[in-house]
């Protein structure tokens, strides 16, 4: 069983590499960017559970060390049979 | 005094902490591996600088999920008397025994010079042997240090005293010119609201015999043995 986290800087965050990633696309010519965020992606593989009890223990793991709620926000995928 | 120095996989700034006290200030001073659990004995413990754990996932998470850190937390909540430096800040701030988060600077930028900074507090453990307004000039060497809270714990801070150091210019201003990462109203150094754990990006240890260029860090750590 397999956890996605998708973490990214919380609006109002600087995020300085999203600023700088923002102005190279910008220079490239895709001059219709308006911002960019720089997140993490982290999977964790666990042993099967229902995707009830998966989330709750996501949830816990971003809460205890994965995200930090003052700078960061996230969404979580639980994917099955893996 | 007798000092301990956590020591992460990843600490580097252990031994030149570890030679100011023994060496500079004549103390007494013991290493701890970040697996130990009890820190007994000791009348200071410092979490050092360095890149501990490698800075994975954000700097300091994984150094404050150590029985090591455990045991600084307790230690704390007895009253002992903590200080981190820049790594160790940000040690601190994600253990929670510190308000607030250590951001990538403004600039996106490594920093390492001389920097000025004031005193707001001169009441504390770690600055009674400085003035309000004193200006002191101690290196900074950090990619994250760019300090973030939100507005109801900046309110506190102020409230309570807990902004300790401020970056200034060479006169003692506290100017977005004299901020070198982007730190909320220049903060670079707060203590908790009981006053015994203190967190600061700049490097008193890399500041305390003229050969270094300063003695000014000798300010903090002599308070520190006055306390």
């Amino acid at each position: 069983m397999l956890i996605k986290f998708f973490i990214r800087p919380r609006k109002g965050v600087l995020d300085p590499q999203g600023r700088a990633v923002a102005e190279n696309l910008r220079s490239l010519g895709f001059s219709d960017v308006k911002d960019v965020k720089v997140g993490k992606y982290i999977e964790v593989y666990i042993e099967d559970k229902t995707v009830e009890e998966a989330e709750k223990e996501a949830h816990e793991m971003a809460k205890k060390v994965l995200v930090n709620d003052l700078i960061e926000e996230y969404d979580i995928e639980i994917v099955e049979n893996r | 005094m007798r000092f301990g120095i956590a020591v992460y996989p990843g600490s580097n700034c252990d031994y030149d902490t570890y030679r100011v006290i023994r060496d500079v200030l004549g103390e007494e001073v013991r290493f701890f591996d970040y697996r130990e659990t009890k820190i007994e004995n000791i009348d200071c413990m410092v979490l050092p600088g360095g890149f501990s754990f490698g800075d994975y996932l954000r700097p300091g998470t994984l150094s404050a999920h150590t029985p090591l850190t455990q045991a600084v937390i307790d230690y704390a909540e007895k009253g002992g008397i903590v200080i981190g430096i820049c790594n160790g800040f940000q040690v601190l701030t994600e253990a929670h025994l510190l308000p607030g988060a250590l951001l990538p600077n403004i600039h996106g930028k490594f920093v390492c010079k001389h920097q000025y900074l004031r005193v707001e507090n001169d009441s504390t453990v770690f600055t009674n042997k400085t003035k309000k307004g004193q200006v002191l000039k101690i290196p900074i060497a950090h990619h994250d240090g760019n300090y973030f809270c939100d507005e109801e714990t900046l309110k506190q801070l102020k409230e309570n005293g807990q902004i300790v150091l401020r970056y200034c210019d060479k006169e003692g201003n506290v100017s977005s010119e004299a901020n070198p990462n982007g730190s909320i109203e220049n903060i670079a150094g707060i203590v908790n609201k009981r006053g015994n754990v203190f967190g600061l990006m700049p490097h008193p240890e890399r500041a305390s015999e003229e050969v270094l260029g300063s003695t000014d860090g000798l300010f903090i750590l002599q308070s520190i043995l006055s306390s």
